[in-house]
Parts: C-alpha cells; sequence; structure tokens
C-alpha cells in the first residue's frame, strides 16, 4: 500500500520520469506558488476522476471508455474551478486556460487508463495522491528554480533580489525549455538510466492512438518525448 | 478590418506562438517533430481541427451557454465537441477522401486529447478581441495552427542535427531536445512588438 502511493513520487514520477503533463508544466511555473496551485489542482481531479472512474470500472463498456473518462475528467476539471475561482481569484487569475486545460492532462487521463479501470477505489486514490504529490513536488521545484534565478524571489519572499541581478529570461518561455531540460538530465543522472521516454508508450491515449499502434506492431520508436495532451 | 485581423495573424504565428510562447502542444512537439513529413502531416491536421473546432464551439459558447447562464459547462461541452468532431472528421475523410484520411488519418485520434485545440478554443471564448467576433476567432484558429506548423517545421530541422551530435550521457534524448527547444523559442522573442510594429497597437 505505501508502495503505491510512493511510485508516483519518485519511481514513477509523472512530470520527470514518465515525461506526462509536460504543457502545465512548461506554462505555470514562472513562480514557485504558480507551480504549487497548479500541482494542489490538478492532484484534487486526479483524485475524484481516479475514485469514480475505479468505481465505474465494471459499469462503463469497453468500447465507449475513453468518452465517458473524458467526460468524467472534464467534470471534475470544472468543478476545481469554479473552486478556485471563488476561493482563490488571484490563482485562476495566473493559471488562465491552463485551469480547464487539466481536463487534457495526459497524467490524469493516463492513471484512469492505466491503473483506476483496473484497481480498487482505495488503490486508486492512494496512486492519485501519489501521481499529485510527484506531480505538485516537480512544479513547485521548477516554479522555485526559475523564481529564484528570474525574479530573485521564493515564494513572494526576496531572497537574492539586490544582491544578484534577475535574469529575466527564465521566467520567460525559453527559461522554461531551460529548467525542464536540466531537471530531466538530473533525474537521468541520478536515477542512472534515461527517462522513460518511450514515446507514445507512456502516452494514456496510446492503447486508442494509431501511431503508437503501428510502433509497437513495427517495432520502431513512434517518436521520444512525452506523450499527448 | 483587413489591418486588424492581419494583426491577429501574426500576432498568433510569431509573437504568441502556441507552442513556443504559450506552451500548448508541448507533446506532439516533443514526441512527433522528429522527422519533417510527420510534422507537417500532424500540423495540417491540427491545423484543420482548430479552425473545425473553434466554428463549432464560438457559436455554442456566444448563442447557447451564455444566454441561459450555463458558462460553466464550458469545458465539458468544448471537449466533447471537439472528441465528436475529431471522429466525424475522421469517418468522413475514410468514407470519402481517401487521399487525406491516409496521410491525416493516424494524427487525428491524438489530436482529441491535444491542449492545443481545447486551448484555442477557450482562448477564443476568453480573449476580449476574440470573443467579440467570430471572424476574428476563426482568424486567431488559422494563425495558432499555422504557427504550431512554423515551430513543428524549424523544430524537425533543428532536431535532426541534435540527434547527430555528441553530446554527454545524462542530457542525451529528451534534456538536450528541451535544451535545443529553449534556443529556438529564444529566437522567437526577437518578434516581440513585431505586431505593433506593423500595424499599430
Amino acid at each position: 500500500m505505501i508502495k503505491t502511493l510512493t511510485n508516483g513520487i519518485l519511481k514513477e514520477n509523472p512530470t520527470l520520469r514518465l515525461v506526462l503533463g509536460t504543457c502545465p508544466t512548461l506554462a505555470v511555473t514562472t513562480v514557485a506558488s504558480n507551480g504549487l496551485g497548479m500541482g494542489i489542482a490538478a492532484t484534487l481531479v486526479l483524485i475524484g476522476s481516479n475514485a469514480a472512474i475505479s468505481l465505474l470500472r465494471n459499469i462503463i463498456p469497453e468500447k465507449v471508455r475513453i468518452p465517458a473518462y473524458i467526460t468524467i475528467i472534464a467534470g471534475f476539471a470544472t468543478i476545481i474551478q469554479m473552486l478556485v475561482k471563488a476561493f482563490a481569484p488571484a490563482l485562476d487569475e495566473s493559471l488562465g486556460i491552463f485551469l480547464p486545460l487539466i481536463t487534457v492532462n495526459c497524467i490524469i487521463f493516463g492513471r484512469a487508463e492505466m491503473y483506476a479501470s483496473k484497481n480498487g477505489v482505495l488503490a486508486s486514490v492512494l496512486d492519485a495522491i501519489g501521481m499529485g504529490i510527484g506531480f505538485t513536488a516537480a512544479l513547485v521545484a521548477m516554479g522555485s528554480i526559475r523564481e529564484l534565478i528570474g525574479v530573485g524571489t521564493l515564494f513572494g519572499m526576496t531572497v537574492t533580489k539586490g544582491a544578484i541581478e534577475p535574469m529575466l529570461i527564465m521566467i520567460l518561455p525559453p527559461g522554461g525549455f531551460f529548467v525542464f531540460g536540466v531537471l530531466v538530465a538530473l533525474a537521468n543522472k541520478l536515477s542512472g538510466k534515461e527517462a522513460e521516454i518511450s514515446g507514445c508508450g507512456a502516452c494514456g491515449a496510446a492503447p486508442f492512438c494509431h501511431v503508437a499502434k503501428e510502433a509497437a506492431k513495427t517495432g520502431v520508436e513512434a517518436g521520444k518525448g512525452g506523450g499527448n495532451g | 478590418m483587413i489591418t486588424s485581423l492581419l494583426s491577429i495573424l501574426v500576432a498568433a504565428i510569431l509573437t504568441d506562438n502556441f507552442i513556443l510562447s504559450k506552451f500548448l502542444g508541448i507533446c506532439p512537439f516533443l514526441g512527433i517533430s522528429k522527422k519533417l513529413d510527420t510534422a507537417v502531416g500532424m500540423s495540417v491536421a491540427v491545423t484543420f481541427v482548430m479552425v473545425l473546432a473553434t466554428a463549432v464551439t464560438w457559436p455554442i459558447k456566444t448563442y447557447i451557454l451564455s444566454p441561459f447562464g450555463l458558462d460553466y459547462l464550458q469545458t465539458i461541452v468544448f471537449i466533447l465537441v471537439i472528441a465528436v468532431l475529431v471522429q466525424l472528421v475522421e469517418i468522413t475523410l475514410k468514407k470519402y477522401i481517401k487521399p487525406l484520411y491516409q496521410a491525416l488519418g493516424v494524427y487525428l485520434p491524438l489530436i482529441t486529447t491535444n491542449c492545443a485545440v481545447l486551448g484555442v478554443t477557450l482562448l477564443n471564448v476568453t480573449q476580449k478581441t476574440m470573443a467579440e467576433s467570430f471572424l476574428n476567432s476563426l482568424v486567431n484558429s488559422l494563425g495558432a495552427g499555422l504557427g504550431f506548423m512554423m515551430a513543428m517545421v524549424m523544430f524537425s530541422g533543428v532536431r535532426e542535427r541534435v540527434n547527430a551530435a555528441d553530446v554527454p550521457r545524462a542530457v542525451k534524448g529528451l534534456p538536450i531536445t528541451l535544451i535545443a527547444a529553449s534556443i529556438v523559442a529564444l529566437s522567437l522573442l526577437g518578434f516581440a512588438g513585431l505586431t505593433q510594429g506593423l500595424f499599430g497597437a
């Protein structure tokens, strides 16, 4: 049980090891607090959708499972969006469309397809919590690095501002790609093996995607990199 | 009129490039930009679905959801419309336009869960200039698609070079690709302020 929980935090960290959900990872991590907010929002959606899908796993017919999952996830994403709008309007403002875009975050879809549809409720919720913590931790790490170098603050508190000239480029798009690249390289180095960028294999959409099927058939990698979404 | 449309188009392609400055559609950008032909095929399919999805979701939001106070259903409705639309496009192409299906068919299922498509439809109903006019929204979607294509094509060229380079073991594969993407994104910063300069504020 503990293993299910910790699996997502280190061994299968969704962001740095499975390379899923790259869009919000790059987009919202200009400051650490945004990363934290996004991570918590996505975790809540993930817990809700994993629990619901796990409960419904014997009821949803195999053939229409994809639209059913998408609807369930979109429902939870909407609930979270409304909650954030009501209780943390500043966060809603800074996350912008990335809040509704949690719907197409492939971490959530991937866990629904790979885990929740095959396991019980408790295990699915634990898996969701572990994956959520892993995602949040990666986002906070990235946000902290970018904020510290780019603005000279950490969670809004002045750290190096004044002493070291902030490098604005870090909070601009190129800085996002760069810091993410360095973090993945670090994770590769520490774990001693390359991130599982089996291309489409890691993506939640793989089971119903022609590109991945072709790749599996011919044994050719469909392309290195993240999944989809 | 024409100037404002052109400025939306140029902004969507260059200054607010969907992949390199808005971070939407990163996964296909990293996943299928390895070869030029797949990059072009995917981009054409994305552009097509983006414009089509906007043509359907914008009227739904403006004439059905907003008047009846159902704005909170926006995300669910949009993602379902996109999913259905992608299926319809796939079936139609398969039946009537075989060559196009063979070229684009494999990319279509990937597009349903592509955040660039849901992203552009959501932006088109939230940004003021787009929400006001249907035509602006369509042009913005077209520009977003073309910008997506430009980034994919440009990056597939960069990637062929990067793959041939001898880099340290730890940064091999994804990390060096991301660092290369960072430099490509840096080059697009040079276009900042271009639209104001060309078309006035």
